[in-house]
């Protein structure tokens, strides 16, 4: 069987689809809200955006968490800043060109109508963060500050120091906890969701594992919301939270959800080099340095002298002379691409030849060391902290590492999945940063799809079901769902092999940053894909997780985690051999420029791969959505 | 390095708990306190004894997650700093280092290091919010924000919530949590509509919970965010206007 996919992209222009869409939808009225059951996994920007807003209009919500509280969720560490059209500085921004930008910078492989309504709720989303008291940046006029950011030209970044994920996930959770207290959401935390159950090939509910007491129990609901973030742990080593994880979209995945463009993830070229083999995981520090550092690494690969030691003319600014017109402020993926080419080189810097420099010498000299600490005073606290080396002295030492996935579940323009009743939400979907994000999207995107666009297209689905109960929750469904969830972790349990989960998830990064990561070959990924089921294999064979699964045991919630990153590695890697061109994150080696630049195939490949679950013994089928070019005129990024 | 670590071994919420002392023989000094827990544990668990449980998860000083009272002190001894942010070449090799979690009536233990902070998530729900429901806000810029109001409300609202002003001060109290989300609430002009039953609220709920602030300022020592102590008294001030004001009245010059 093979799914059809109806992006269900509404008629008209497209500045008139999301008003007509809004005015087709059913609605749902103000009375009769509270006879539906929502469910949403994940507390994130996009989670507890929707909780709080569906809570609000009246739906009765349960929202699950495997934190100790919504706050954690991994949201609160985005560091720079939210875009939004606003046009405060009067440079020229529009919601036109935010949406331009955003296509653009995702290498011409979004959904136009998507993307061109996420640039029209900007807007709404800067007023209502502002308006529950985050603390945004103000000039001394009290308005609202800007400042730019990667991939555009304008001003148009709002932020609150360099804790602006932060603020804004304390709002939205802020706005959670006031309709936990009224009682319209309830909250279940230390809960993690290890199943979604169908009915009839409609949602009916989720299975959850309780991780104090590692209690198994179902939850039913007319539909079910995952907004349970991105895959870069399957890296092992990423800017991800340690917990972060792909298990929640990729059970709904087994159960029919086609997964989308899992090959698309993004590198980010400013982190701080792993130490050793123990690190357990890699800190970003903001693009913004690239604004003010320089980027460099010796000419000659045998130099091994201090770095303020090496003559001007010893070194090479390989990003200034390679893309004289954008110079250090290239993209993400240009920027995590020549630095990979300069470590290949052997011409990499630090210990262990894993970074390049970045040096602020000359911006010390040209501002002074007071306006350089100003702009960049907590994040060089942040390096001294980590390296003990301090970066008003010496350069700092950068390299990329995996940071954001653009790929997630499949969703139609109302966030609804393949699965009736089944949304997914924020960096959990696939739907609008194309093949590359720009910075400051994410919480844009996040806060988009849970404030404004879920709220607004649920209704369509639930109207439907009006005066239907959810499914009992002793249901034969929700009951064989538990009985496999339960099959499933005691069988971790009952491996008893020898080696630790993490020492699995480590060789699978392994294998996934060098064959899947910043650049791809055919004969890499051939190997990976040979490779992975191997390991798979041994983990299944010689995993040991130990104590028992009625308390915490965090070796067990992993083991389970792992196991599914080896699944969608498989399939990531099979994407990327399908993909044969370059865009903006997916590289592969095949299809460059003379001069090493991302060569895409639009001809052949402006479409979305979507892939279709067929069972544990058969490989998932790939179904296209073709793209559709109507707004921007396709053509190759240029940097130089 | 090599050290040697006792550490807090507590089954359950209702199990007794113990200190056991394990070796931590070749730690890198670049490793992170909770790296040098995961590398113990590894061995624990390659040695057939189950690993020490402990909450952690962005391990970039922002999420609140870990926190383990380190020699007796919350977040160890580099001050400012989280314990996911600290790294061992702050100790000296030989060193015995006592690792125990949160002690706090309001925060019981779940397991090993492991707390349960839900109290804090109580407070916020009490009141910790300005109510405006999506969709009902006013353009960005019409409500004008000093900006020196708003950066002394950015500094309040950096704490993290994760419960080491609480684990420090010697009465348990949440003073420093509460005051740092009322103080970034109550300085701003979208703050004010609710500021006083949002304070009675909060303080309330908080005192349900928690034990009372006799200014011992241990707090503002082990807070990882530097919140100031001020903010508590900006919050006591804030607690007695409310109960003396007749909200009826407000609204009035």
């Amino acid at each position: 069987m093979t799914v059809t996919l109806d992006a269900r992209i509404p008629a008209g222009p497209i500045a008139d689809k999301w008003d007509n869409h809004r005015f087709s939808t059913r609605l749902v009225n103000p009375a009769n809200k509270r006879k539906y059951q929502v469910i949403i996994v994940g507390s994130g920007l996009a989670g507890a955006s929707a909780a709080a807003t569906l809570g609000e209009l009246g739906y009765r919500v349960k929202v699950f968490t495997f934190h100790d509280s919504p706050r954690r969720a991994h949201s609160i560490a985005a560091q720079g800043g939210i875009n939004a059209a606003k046009n405060y500085r009067n440079d020229g921004d529009s919601v036109y060109r935010l949406f331009y930008d955003t296509v653009k910078g995702g290498d011409y492989r979004s959904r136009e109508a998507n993307v061109y309504r996420l640039a029209q709720v900007s807007g709404e989303i800067i007023d209502q963060c502002a308006a529950q008291g985050g603390p945004f940046a103000r000039e001394y006029g009290g308005l609202l500050d800007n400042r730019s950011f990667g991939g555009a030209q304008v001003s148009r970044t709002f932020y609150a120091r360099g804790q602006t994920g932060q603020q804004l996930l304390l709002g939205a959770y802020q706005a959670l906890a006031r309709q936990i207290a009224a009682g319209t959401v309830e909250l279940f935390t230390r809960a993690e969701m290890l199943d979604v159950v169908l009915d009839d090939g409609r949602t009916a509910g989720i299975v959850v594992r309780d991780l104090v007491t590692g209690a198994v129990t179902s939850h039913a609901a007319h539909a079910v919301v995952l907004a349970t973030g991105g895959y870069s742990n399957v890296f092992y080593l990423s800017t991800n939270a340690m917990a972060c994880n792909v298990t929640a979209i990729w059970r709904a995945h087994r159960r029919g959800a086609v997964f989308a463009n899992p090959c698309y993830t993004q590198i980010h070229p400013t982190c701080i080099p792993a130490s050793d083999e123990f690190q357990s995981k890699l800190t970003l520090m903001s693009e913004s340095l690239r604004n003010d550092g320089r980027i460099w690494v010796p000419t000659d690969p045998d130099d091994t002298r201090p770095p303020n030691q090496i003559p001007e003319d010893a070194r090479d600014y390989y990003l200034e002379r390679a893309y004289p017109a954008f110079g250090n402020l290239v993209p993400r993926d240009v920027a995590s691409r020549a630095a990979m080419r300069m470590i290949d080189q052997g011409r990499g810097v630090g210990p262990l030849g894993n970074g390049v420099y970045l040096d602020f010498h000359d911006s010390i000299g040209r501002l002074g060391a007071d306006v350089v600490e100003e702009r960049y005073g907590n994040l060089f606290e942040m390096y001294q902290r980590i390296t003990d080396e301090d970066p008003y002295r010496a350069p700092m030492r950068i390299y990329p590492a995996p940071h954001y996935t653009m790929g997630g579940l499949w969703v139609d323009y109302n966030l609804m999945t393949t699965v009736p009743g089944l949304y997914a939400l924020g960096e959990a979907n696939f739907s609008d940063h194309g093949a590359n994000r720009l910075g400051a999207s994410a919480l844009m995107q996040g806060l988009a799809d849970g404030y404004f666009v879920l709220p607004a297209t649920i209704g369509d689905y639930l109207a439907d079901f009006l005066n239907a109960e959810p499914l009992p929750t002793d249901h034969p469904a929700f009951v064989a769902a538990e009985r496999e969830v339960r099959g499933r972790v005691d069988g971790f349990l009952a491996v008893s092999g020898t080696r630790p989960v993490d020492w699995f998830h480590r060789e699978l990064g392994k294998i996934m940053i060098e064959q899947c990561g910043m650049a791809r070959s055919r004969p890499g990924l051939e190997k990976a894909m040979a490779e992975i089921p191997a390991l798979r294999a041994e983990f299944d064979a010689d995993v040991r997780v130990l104590g028992s699964a009625d308390t915490v045991n965090q070796s067990l919630e992993k083991a389970g985690r792992v196991a599914d990153f080896f699944e969608l590695a498989e399939l990531m890697c099979r994407d990327a051999l399908d993909r044969e061109e370059s865009c903006g994150g997916h590289f592969r080696v095949e299809h460059q420029t003379a001069d090493g630049e991302a060569r895409r195939d639009d001809d052949n490949f402006a479409f979305v791969s979507a892939w279709e679950w067929q069972g544990d013994d058969a490989p998932q089928v790939k179904v296209e959505e073709p793209l559709v070019f109507e707004h921007v005129e396709l053509a190759q990024r240029s940097y130089k | 390095m090599n050290l040697t670590l006792r550490v807090w071994r507590q089954a359950g919420a209702d199990a007794p708990g113990r200190f056991e002392t394990y070796p931590a023989e070749g730690i890198p000094p670049e490793a992170s306190f909770l790296e040098m827990l995961d590398i113990v544990n590894e061995r624990l668990e390659r040695n057939g004894a189950e690993p020490i449980a402990f909450d952690h998860d962005c391990r970039e000083g922002i999420c609140g997650s870990c926190g383990v009272m380190i020699d007796g002190v919350p977040h160890g001894p580099q001050l400012g700093t989280a314990t996911c942010q600290l790294h061992m070449r702050r100790f000296d090799e030989g060193d015995t280092v006592v690792v125990e979690p949160w002690r706090a009536a309001g925060f019981p233990v779940v397991r090993d290091l492991m707390v349960d902070r839900s109290a804090f998530d109580r407070i916020i729900e009490a009141g910790g919010y300005i109510s405006v429901s999506t969709g009902s806000a006013p353009d960005a810029n019409e409500i004008p924000v000093p900006k020196d109001a708003a950066d002394a409300a950015m500094d309040a609202a950096a704490c993290i919530g994760c419960g080491a002003c609480v684990a420090a001060c010697p009465n348990s109290a949440a003073q420093l949590f509460t005051a740092a989300k009322l103080v970034h609430l109550n300085l701003l002009p979208q703050g004010q509509a609710e500021r006083d039953r949002r304070t009675v609220a909060m303080v309330d709920t908080m005192e349900s919970f928690f034990g009372s602030c006799t200014n011992h300022g241990e707090c503002e020592t082990a807070c990882p965010k530097g919140i100031s102590i001020d903010t508590i008294a900006l919050m006591n001030r804030d607690y007695l206007k409310a109960r003396l004001s007749d909200r009826r009245l407000l609204g009035r010059s």
